[in-house]
C-alpha cells in the first residue's frame, strides 16, 4: 500500500505518522503492550514511508508538498531534498531500535509515566521528520521549536530537584537562543531577500555585505542551539539527566543532529558556499567550531560520569560537522553530510551501552567499569566498536566522514582545520579507550558489582549489536549516505 | 429579512440593550443567564453579516432615527470596525457557555441576575463604542461600559474587589474626562461631533503650530490609553482583573481594552491623521517608548506574581505593548502585527482566564503555591493553559508568533533592528513566567488539598477548549485574522496625510 503512494503522500505520511501515532499511545495508556505496539507500528510506518521515498530522490526527485501560506512568506511547506532524506533515514530507522532499547529499558529500570514518555517520544519523532523535510525556513523554524518544546517532558521526566532544574536549562537555553538569534535572524533574511526558501546555491548571494553576512551567519550558529556550539553548550551535558533512551536517540541523534542540520541547511542553500567563500567566513566559523571540538574533548576527558563523558564528545563532535561547513569546500561538505549519519549511529551504541550498565549492574561512573566487559561481552564489544567509530578508525563509518572533512581542509589549506582534525581524534582515543581497557583488561574490584548477573534484557542487547553492526555495514557499503551527500552539492 | 436587513447596525446594539432591561426585570439568575447567552449568541450573527456586507460592498453608513450627518449620529461601520465587531461578539459568544456554572459558583445567588443585566449593558457599550461614527456617542458608549464595568468587578466575592472597583472608577472617569474635553476641543474647532466630518474640517485649519489641535489630540489620546491601560496608566487593570469574578476577567481581557484600542486608531489614524500631519509630532517615539516599557516592566513583575490571575494581569499589560507598538510604528506590517495582535491576544487571554476560572471553580484557589500538580488533577484545562501560555510567549504554531513576525518585519522596515530584538527578548520572560506555572503544575506532586480536583463540567471546559485550539488554528490560518487586519490597515494607512 505504501509502496504504490505518491511520492507526496508519502512526504505527508511520514510527516504526520508519528503525530497520529502519539495520539493512538496515549488512548492506549492503560494497555502497556498494546501501547507498545502502537509505538512499534509508527516507527515502522514511518521508517517505510520514509525508505520509500528513498528512491525517488536518489533519482533526482524532489517531492514537495505545500500545505498552506500562514502569512506573506511564510509558507507551510515540505520539500523533500538529499541532505533531508538522510536525515529522515537515519532518525526513522534509529527510532524503530531505540524503542525496542525503550521497552526494555523503561520496564527494566520501572520507570513512571510511561505513557507520556512514548507520546513526547513519537511527538519528538515527528517534529524531527517535518524539520527534515522543510522546505523553508519557516517551516525549519516551527519544527525546531516544536521539537524543543516536546523534549523537554522527557529531560524533566524523573521530576525532581535535579530534573527540573535540567529542565529549566534545556527550555530557557534552546528557546531562549532560538527566539533571540534563529527568529531575529529569519526574519532578516526576509527582509533582505524575500523569500525563505531553501535554494540550491543560496538566496542572500548579492543582497548582504561582509559585515551582514557574518552577523547572520553567527546568529544562526549561536542562535540553532541544537548545535550546542561552545559556550551554548551546556544543555546537552543537563540534558543528561533524562532515562537513556533520551539520551540516546534524542540528545545523540534527533534534536542535536536537527542543529547541525540546520546549520548545514543555511550555509548551502540560504548563504550558498560561493557567497560564503567570496565573504571570507571560513576562518571565524573555523575558529569558533574548532575551539568547541577541542575543549569539548579536553572537557570530557575530565568527566567521570559516563553519559557526561559521552555528552561531552556529543559536542565536540557535532562541531565536526560545522568545521565541515567551515572549511567551505564541497568535499568537506559531504564528509559533513556523512559524519552527521556516522556519528548518529556510533553514539546510539555508546549510549545504548550506557544505559544498558546501568541497567544491568547500576553502574554510572567510569572508574566502577573495571572488568565490566567480561560480564556484558555484548554491551562492552558494541561500545568498543562505537568508541572506534569517534575516532574515526576504518572499518568504521566514523572514518569516511572525517576523511572528506580532512581532504577538504588539506585541499583549501586551512592549516587549523586540519590540526584540530589531527588534536581532535588523540583526544577520542584517549577519552574512549581506557574505557574500553578498563572493561576488558582490568580486575573487577574486590566486593563491586561482581558477577551475579550477566547482560542487561534482550531488548538492550538487540538494539545495541543492531546498531554496532550498522556503524560497521555503513563503512563498507556507505552507498547510500554518499550518493544523497553529493547530490547535495550538485544541486 | 428585507426589513431587517438595512437595520443591521441598529440592532447590534439595540439587542443587548433591550437584553438588559429584560434581564433587570428578571429575579432569577438561571433564566438571566439563558437571556444572556441568547443574546450573546445572536450578536456574531449580526457582525459577520455586517462583515461581509463591508468585504462585498464597502462601508455601511447607518443614520439613526433617520437624522443626516453631520447633524444626526451616524453608525458607521468599515473594514476596522466590522472586523472588531466580530471580534468582540464571538468571544462573548464563546465564552459565554462558561459563565453559567462560574457566576452560580462566585456571585451571591441574589445578584445574578443583576449580573447579567450589568453584562449586557456592559456589551451594549463596548459595541457602541466600535460602531458608531460620532465622537461623542462613543464617550456615552465609553460611560455605559465603564459604570457597568465596575458593578461586575465589585460582584467579585473577595471584598478586595469593592475597592478595586472604586480604584478604576476614580481612574476611569479621569481617563473619561480627558477624553471628553478632547472631543469639547475638537468641537470647538469644527464644529462637528461626526467623526469623518471633523477630519474633513479639521485638515484645513492645520498649521504645525496649530496648539488646540494638538492639546486635543493629547487629552484624547491620554483619556483612551487610561482605557485600554497602556504603561504607565495600567494601575488600575491588575488589582481588577485580580479581584473580578473569573469570567469577568476573561470578558473584559479580551473585549474591553480592544474596544479602547479600536478607539485610539480610530482617532490617530481616520481622524488626526487624515486632517493634520503626525509625523510632524514625536508620537512614534512615544508610544514606541511607553510600549516598550510595558513589555518589560510588567513582565518582569508578572515573573515574580504569586497570585496566577494577577500574573496574567500583568501580562495583559505587557501584551498590551505589543499592540500599540504595531500603532506606534505606523507602517502596513508593524501595525497589521499590532492589529492582529488584538485578536490573538484577545483569544490567548480569555481562554487563559477561563482556565484559571476553571482552577478555582475546582481547586478554590488561585495563588501558584497552592496548585502544585494540578495538571495531573486537571489534565484538559491546564492542557488548555499551557498552549494558550506558548502563545504568549509567541511559539511558532500558535497565533502569539504571527503577532510577533508582523511586529518583527514591521521594526526591521522602519529600520530599527534592536527592535526586533527588543520584541524576542521580552516574549523569553513571557516564556519564564509561563514556564513557572507549567512546572509547578506539571512537574510536582499533587497536594492534598487538590485530591478532589477534576477538569470542570463540559459547559465550562467545552470554551476553554475552543479558545485554546483557535490560538492554534488561526496561528496556522492567518486568512481571516492577519488576512483581514491588514486590509483594514493598509485602509487606514492609506488615508493618511
Amino acid at each position: 500500500m505504501i509502496a504504490a503512494a505518491s511520492p507526496e503522500h508519502l512526504v505527508l505520511l511520514a510527516v504526520f505518522a508519528p503525530f497520529a501515532g502519539a495520539l493512538a499511545i496515549a488512548l492506549l495508556h492503560r494497555r502497556p503492550n498494546l501501547r507498545e505496539a502502537a509505538t512499534i507500528a509508527t516507527a515502522a510506518t514511518l521508517c517505510l514511508a520514509v525508505a520509500t521515498l528513498l528512491g525517488p530522490v536518489r533519482g533526482g526527485a524532489a517531492p514537495e508538498v505545500q500545505l498552506i501560506e500562514v502569512a506573506k512568506g511564510l509558507v507551510l511547506a515540505f520539500k523533500v531534498e538529499p541532505l533531508g532524506m538522510l536525515f529522515a533515514l537515519v532518525a526513522s530507522s534509529l527510532w524503530i531500535v531505540n524503542s525496542i532499547y525503550s521497552f526494555g529499558y523503561m520496564r527494566a529500570n520501572a520507570e513512571p509515566r510511561q505513557t507520556v514518555f512514548y507520546v513526547c517520544f513519537a511527538v519528538a519523532l515527528g517534529s524531527t521528520i517535518g524539520l527534515a523535510f522543510a522546505k523553508n525556513l519557516f517551516t525549519l523554524f516551527l519544527f525546531y521549536e516544536a521539537l524543543t518544546i516536546s523534549t523537554y517532558p522527557l529531560v524533566a521526566h524523573r521530576q525532581d530537584a535535579e530534573a527540573v532544574r535540567a529542565g529549566r536549562i534545556y527550555l530557557m537555553l534552546l528557546l531562549g537562543t532560538s527566539l533571540m538569534l534563529f527568529l531575529p535572524a529569519i526574519v532578516v533574511t526576509w527582509a533582505l531577500a524575500g523569500t525563505l526558501d531553501f535554494v540550491p546555491g543560496g538566496i542572500l548571494a548579492g543582497k548582504a555585505g561582509t559585515v551582514t553576512v557574518a552577523v547572520l551567519l553567527a546568529a544562526y550558529v549561536f542562535g540553532i542551539g541544537k548545535a550546542a556550539v561552545m559556550p551554548l553548550h551546556f544543555w546537552l551535558p543537563a540534558a543528561m539527566v533524562a532515562p537513556t533512551p533520551v539520551s540516546a536517540l534524542l540528545h545523540a541523534v534527533a534534536v542535536v543532529k536537527a542543529g547541525v542540520f540546520a546549520i548545514l541547511k543555511v550555509a548551502v542553500l540560504i548563504f550558498g558556499l560561493d557567497t560564503l567563500v567570496a565573504l571570507g567566513q571560513s576562518a571565524w566559523l573555523t575558529a569558533v567550531s574548532g575551539a568547541t571540538v577541542v575543549v569539548a574533548s579536553l572537557v570530557a576527558l575530565r568527566q567521570d560520569n559516563l553519559k557526561r563523558r559521552l555528552a561531552y564528545s556529543t559536542v565536540s563532535q557535532l562541531s565536526y560537522v560545522i568545521l565541515g561547513v567551515a572549511v567551505l569546500a564541497p568535499i568537506s561538505v559531504i564528509g559533513a553530510a556523512m559524519h552527521l549519519a556516522a556519528h548518529a549511529f556510533s553514539k546510539i551504541t555508546l549510549f545504548f551501552a550506557a544505559g544498558s550498565i546501568y541497567t544491568a549492574a547500576h553502574l554510572t561512573e567510569v572508574s566502577q567499569l573495571n572488568g565490566i566487559g567480561r560480564r556484558m561481552p555484548w554491551t562492552m564489544g558494541a561500545f568498543a566498536i562505537g568508541a572506534l567509530g569517534m575516532i574515526g578508525v576504518p572499518p568504521t563509518a566514523g572514518f569516511l566522514g572525517k576523511w572528506f572533512i580532512l581532504s577538504g581542509a588539506m585541499h583549501t589549506a586551512n592549516w587549523v582545520a586540519v590540526a584540530v582534525i589531527v588534536v581532535s581524534t588523540l583526544l577520542n582515543a584517549a577519552y574512549f579507550l581506557p574505557i574500553v581497557f578498563r572493561a576488558f583488561f582490568c580486575a573487577p574490584a574486590a566486593g563491586g558489582h561482581g558477577a551475579q548477573t550477566g547482560e542487561a534484557p534482550w531488548p538492550i542487547v538487540i538494539a545495541l549489536t543492531a546498531t554496532a553492526v550498522g556503524t560497521i555495514l555503513m563503512f563498507f557499503a556507505p552507498d547510500i549516505p554518499h550518493t544523497l551527500a553529493r547530490l547535495m552539492i550538485a544541486r | 429579512m428585507n426589513a431587517v436587513w438595512p437595520h443591521l447596525p441598529a440592532l447590534q446594539v439595540v439587542i443587548p440593550l433591550l437584553g438588559a432591561l429584560l434581564a433587570a426585570l428578571l429575579r432569577s439568575g438561571r433564566l438571566a443567564f439563558l437571556l444572556a447567552l441568547a443574546v450573546s449568541w445572536i450578536m456574531p450573527l449580526i457582525a459577520g453579516a455586517m462583515l461581509w456586507q463591508v468585504l462585498s460592498s464597502g462601508p455601511i453608513s447607518y443614520h439613526l432615527g433617520g437624522w443626516e450627518p453631520p447633524w444626526g449620529i451616524e453608525y458607521r461601520v468599515d473594514l476596522l470596525s466590522a472586523f472588531v465587531l466580530v471580534l468582540l461578539s464571538t468571544v462573548g459568544a464563546v465564552i459565554m457557555p462558561f459563565a453559567g456554572r462560574s457566576v452560580a459558583f462566585e456571585v451571591e445567588e441574589g445578584r445574578q441576575a443583576w449580573f447579567y443585566c450589568m453584562y449586557l449593558i456592559c456589551l451594549t457599550g463596548l459595541l457602541g463604542i466600535t460602531i458608531t461614527g460620532d465622537a461623542f456617542n462613543a464617550f456615552v458608549f465609553l460611560e455605559i461600559s465603564s459604570l457597568s464595568t465596575y458593578v461586575l468587578i465589585a460582584l467579585g466575592r473577595d471584598r478586595r474587589a469593592l475597592l478595586s472597583a472604586f480604584q478604576y472608577l476614580i481612574m476611569g472617569t479621569i481617563g473619561a474626562t480627558f477624553y471628553v474635553v478632547g472631543v469639547g476641543l475638537l468641537y470647538l474647532l469644527t464644529g462637528s461631533l461626526n467623526m469623518v466630518d471633523i477630519a474633513a474640517r479639521l485638515g484645513p485649519t492645520w498649521t504645525s503650530d496649530a496648539r488646540a489641535v494638538v492639546a486635543a489630540l493629547a487629552f484624547v489620546t491620554v483619556g483612551v490609553s487610561l482605557k485600554l491601560a497602556l504603561f504607565p496608566l495600567h494601575v488600575w487593570l491588575p488589582n481588577a482583573y485580580a479581584y473580578a469574578p473569573s469570567w469577568v476577567t476573561a470578558f473584559l481581557s479580551a473585549t474591553a481594552t480592544k474596544v479602547a484600542i479600536y478607539l485610539l486608531i480610530r482617532y490617530f489614524f481616520s481622524i488626526f491623521g487624515v486632517a493634520i500631519d503626525l509625523h510632524a509630532l514625536p508620537m512614534t517615539e512615544i508610544i514606541v517608548a511607553l510600549s516598550l516599557a510595558a513589555m518589560f516592566v510588567a513582565s518582569l513583575i508578572a515573573v515574580f506574581e504569586t497570585n496566577l490571575k494577577r500574573m496574567l494581569a500583568f501580562s495583559s499589560v505587557a501584551q498590551i505593548g505589543y499592540i500599540t507598538l504595531g500603532i506606534g510604528l505606523a507602517n502596513q506590517a508593524g501595525m497589521t502585527g499590532g492589529l492582529v495582535h488584538v485578536v490573538n491576544h484577545a483569544l490567548m487571554k480569555a481562554a487563559l482566564f477561563l482556565a484559571v476560572g476553571g482552577i478555582f471553580y475546582r481547586a478554590r484557589s488561585v495563588l501558584i503555591d497552592d496548585l502544585a500538580g494540578i495538571g495531573r488533577k486537571m489534565p484538559l484545562t491546564m492542557a488548555a493553559f499551557t498552549i494558550a501560555g506558548f502563545g504568549l510567549v509567541g511559539t511558532p504554531g500558535t497565533v502569539g508568533f504571527i503577532s510577533k513576525w508582523y511586529l518583527a518585519v514591521g521594526a526591521f522596515d522602519k529600520g530599527w533592528w534592536i527592535l526586533v530584538v527588543l520584541i524576542v527578548a521580552s516574549s523569553l520572560i513571557a516564556l519564564v513566567y509561563i514556564g513557572r506555572v507549567a512546572e509547578v503544575a506539571w512537574l510536582r506532586e499533587p497536594s492534598p488539598q487538590l485530591a478532589q480536583a477534576s477538569d470542570p463540567p463540559p459547559s465550562m471546559l467545552v470554551p476553554l477548549i475552543v479558545l485554546a485550539a483557535a490560538t492554534v488554528y488561526f496561528g496556522i490560518d492567518t486568512t481571516w485574522t492577519a488576512g483581514i487586519a491588514g486590509s483594514a490597515v493598509s485602509v487606514l494607512l492609506g488615508a493618511l496625510r
